[in-house]
């Protein structure tokens, strides 16, 4: 069934004008429709009940208008019809590390790439060595029962525990791009955690989904059982030179009562790129769900990772820091449903506009009139570099009855000339400053991020700074 | 070739003279103080010569060893050598203070160097045992939630990092206790010396009962007036101001 017909397709990026040939195996060919779905379960080969669900969500996505009474109109430019929505089994590309643009090269020098890896990202390799560190993660945890595979494998090889969950946290019908994920997913994480396991190794799908080809459409499921322990990071800091202009993930967790899962998330897209994810879990009785999430570069990024705190004395947490750079509009926050007694949530979000840069605070914190003993803390800094910065926050916070608290703080703040000044005055280049300024504002909340994506994170800030004064 | 050297210096801020032919050699290895009334410029010439983008500055020269820096860039000129002391230095949060002098002595290497670390923190920690500074203090974010004092010392601290070939104290010593006065003017004391220059802008005279400049300048009206010795400082402690403006204004 599948055409090996390979095509030519253009891959261009913003970043050292790429253009680069390559060819795919699996092409599903431009635009969506329940051939494209077919040709997908054909491919991976899918049993009926995923194709159906795939094709409910096709019909869920067509008839669900974009969300641009509340989002960015800017949402309208995505033109659905030009969009590739199953590509794999990727050749070498023809193009070799020499052809790649040296300040793309120096860009991975500077973020401390392993040369291992630099190859891969700039898309002269399709793939590099990772596969050892993966199954080396995986020989540790599969001991402990754990199971840590791609979707697709976690659909095929554990229906009964995958379907149970799958699709539940996150409905089809969530949003128009929830559905769209539902509809052509491929790619992302299934993980089931055993009763009382703890997971000691950060769960990493950097060597995993690089392994395979990143997806566009990913999908990932990760339950904790009860009393288990798990911290998953997907992501990189470099950035990613990729073909796709629409990333549009969906991701599930559940911690059932007593567990834990972290979920860290570091993001660099390329700044043509519209990254609109749909992120939520649900945490049952005395568990714990932290998303740490990091978004840099892409056009529009609209992201609101949640917690459904379903279980008495749950506790939710978001972290998240988001930059936009000229050109970019991040759109994140996050959502806190309480829906049992005593459970507590917690949000801090700091973002920083550089340049027409534009930020964006969406919160949503449900608290209703029956419960009692809930608490919520938001905090939301803004941080604008120039005068031409935007900044907006739209905190919704719904809290009914007398049994509860809530507490909002905001801040606004720009990097005053003053400060500048005082920090030239002491030998640092304009941008070295500006640079030094926003890794302040950020700082206490890149101490939970892990050590080495800290240390990369503050070299991007250097690099998104640098160009950003004149 | 060994002095800062100010030359007809004409300043002006929003449109407004405030130097006006400004002239001054200050030679490494000497301590001079600037004193004179409120708004007559002293603080105009600190921020002038660090390169603040607000102070004009139509003509004159300064040269740093004989090197013309006005057409340096704010950080070429530390760089080369000139250290300012704030008298509102700003908070920089979330940046701890050994991160910030780290990132300004990183500044001083080349591109391709950089910073020893250990090497970095062995200097630092006993620069401030020197100057008798608490070694928790570094892990402070600079300047935030200071109290007037410890601002006055952080900025003292750095001074002896950095090390610069002349060092002007824009009203160092304005709004502190007297300890906090004794720890800034020892410090000032422990670091002078021939390698360095230090010019001490001052509204009052009583710093200098703890520093004791080689010259003391009086400024009025955006220029010098008049020079002495450290006796002048006294007088001018004695009997005020006006007898100095009475003079210019006889001169005039």
């Amino acid at each position: 069934m599948p055409t090996t017909e390979a095509q030519e397709i253009d891959i261009q990026t913003d970043i050292g004008d790429f253009l680069y040939p390559e060819n795919h195996t699996y092409d599903a060919g431009t635009g969506l429709s329940e051939k494209t779905i077919d040709y997908i379960s054909d491919v991976k080969g899918e049993d009926d009940w995923i194709r159906d669900f795939r094709k409910k969500a096709l019909k869920v996505f067509n008839d669900k208008p974009l969300p641009t009474h509340w989002a960015s109109g800017d949402l309208k430019a995505i033109d659905f019809d030009q969009i590739r929505y199953y590509l794999s089994g990727g050749q070498k590309p023809s193009k070799s590390w020499d052809d790649v643009p040296d300040d793309v090269k120096k860009t991975f020098e500077r973020l401390g790439i392993p040369e291992s890896e630099r190859k891969f990202l700039a898309g002269v390799e399709a793939q590099f060595d990772s596969e050892a560190a993966y199954s080396n993660i995986k020989e540790i945890v599969s001991k402990q029962g754990v199971i840590f595979v791609g979707s697709t494998e976690g659909l095929m090889k554990h229906p009964e525990i995958f379907r149970k969950f799958f699709g539940k946290v996150i409905p089809t019908a969530d949003n128009k791009f929830s559905a769209l994920n539902s509809a052509v997913f491929s790619g992302g994480s299934f993980i089931y955690v055993p009763p009382g396991v703890k997971v000691t190794h950060p769960l990493q799908a950097y060597f995993r989904i690089n392994a395979q080809n990143f997806g566009q459409f990913e999908r990932t499921l990760i339950i904790a059982d009860e009393g288990a322990e798990v911290t998953y990071m997907e992501g990189c800091t470099a950035p990613k030179f990729d073909t796709a202009t629409l990333h549009s993930a969906v991701v599930e967790l559940v911690a059932l009562k007593g567990a834990k899962i972290q979920y860290i998330t570091v993001q660099n897209w390329s700044s043509n790129v519209f990254n609109l994810v749909t992120k939520r879990a649900v945490a049952h009785e005395e568990a714990e769900v932290k998303w740490i999430d990091c978004n840099i570069g892409s056009r529009l990024t609209m992201k609101y990772p949640g917690v459904v705190l379903k279980g008495r004395k749950a506790r939710g947490e978001v972290l998240s820091i988001a930059l936009a750079n000229n050109g970019q509009h991040q759109d994140t926050g996050a959502k806190m449903i309480h829906a049992a007694d005593e459970t507590s949530s917690n949000i801090i979000s700091k973002s920083i506009s550089v340049g027409e840069g534009r930020a964006t605070y969406r919160g949503l914190v449900s608290m209703p009139k029956h419960l009692k003993g809930c608490k919520n803390n938001t905090e939301c800094d803004a941080l604008l570099i120039n005068t031409n910065s935007r900044t907006d926050t739209y905190p919704a916070i719904t809290t009914r009855g007398q049994k509860n608290s809530v507490q909002h703080e905001a801040s606004v703040s720009k990097v005053s000339a003053e400060q500048i000044f005082y920090m030239q005055q002491r030998g640092l280049s304009e941008g070295e400053a500006m640079s030094l300024s926003v890794n302040g504002f950020i700082n206490d909340l890149a101490k939970h991020f892990p050590m080495e994506y800290s240390v990369e994170l503050k070299r991007l800030i250097d690099l998104e700074m640098e160009g950003s004064v004149g | 070739m060994s002095t800062l050297e100010i030359k007809n210096l004409n300043v002006t801020v929003a449109e407004t003279q405030i130097l006006r032919d400004f002239s001054l050699t200050l030679p490494k290895g000497e301590v001079h103080a600037i004193m004179g009334p409120n708004g007559t410029g002293k603080s105009t010439l600190a921020k002038a010569l660090a390169g603040h983008p607000d102070y004009e500055i139509t003509s004159g020269e300064v040269l740093l060893d004989g090197e013309d820096i006005l057409e340096l860039e704010v950080d070429e000129r530390a760089r080369a050598g000139l250290f300012m002391a704030f008298q509102y230095p700003s908070e920089i949060p979330g940046v701890s203070i050994a991160n910030f002098l780290r990132a300004a002595r990183q500044a001083r290497l080349g591109e391709d160097e950089e910073l020893e670390v250990t090497k970095f923190y062995k200097e630092m920690y006993e620069k401030m045992d020197a100057l008798q500074i608490d070694r928790k203090f570094t892990s402070r974010a600079v300047n935030d939630g200071f109290s007037g004092g410890e601002k006055k010392r952080n900025e003292i601290l750095q001074m002896a990092m950095l090390e610069p070939k002349y060092a002007i104290m824009d009203e160092t010593d304005s709004g502190l206790d007297i300890d906090a006065l004794r720890i800034v003017s020892e410090g000032v004391n422990k670091l002078k010396g021939p390698q360095m220059g230090v010019l001490l802008i001052t509204h009052y005279q009583r710093i200098l009962n703890y520093i004791t400049p080689d010259k003391v300048h009086v400024m009025f009206d955006g220029r010098i007036v008049k020079s002495g010795g450290k006796e002048l400082a006294l007088e001018l402690e004695d009997k005020g101001y006006d007898w100095i403006k009475e003079e210019v204004a006889q001169l005039a």
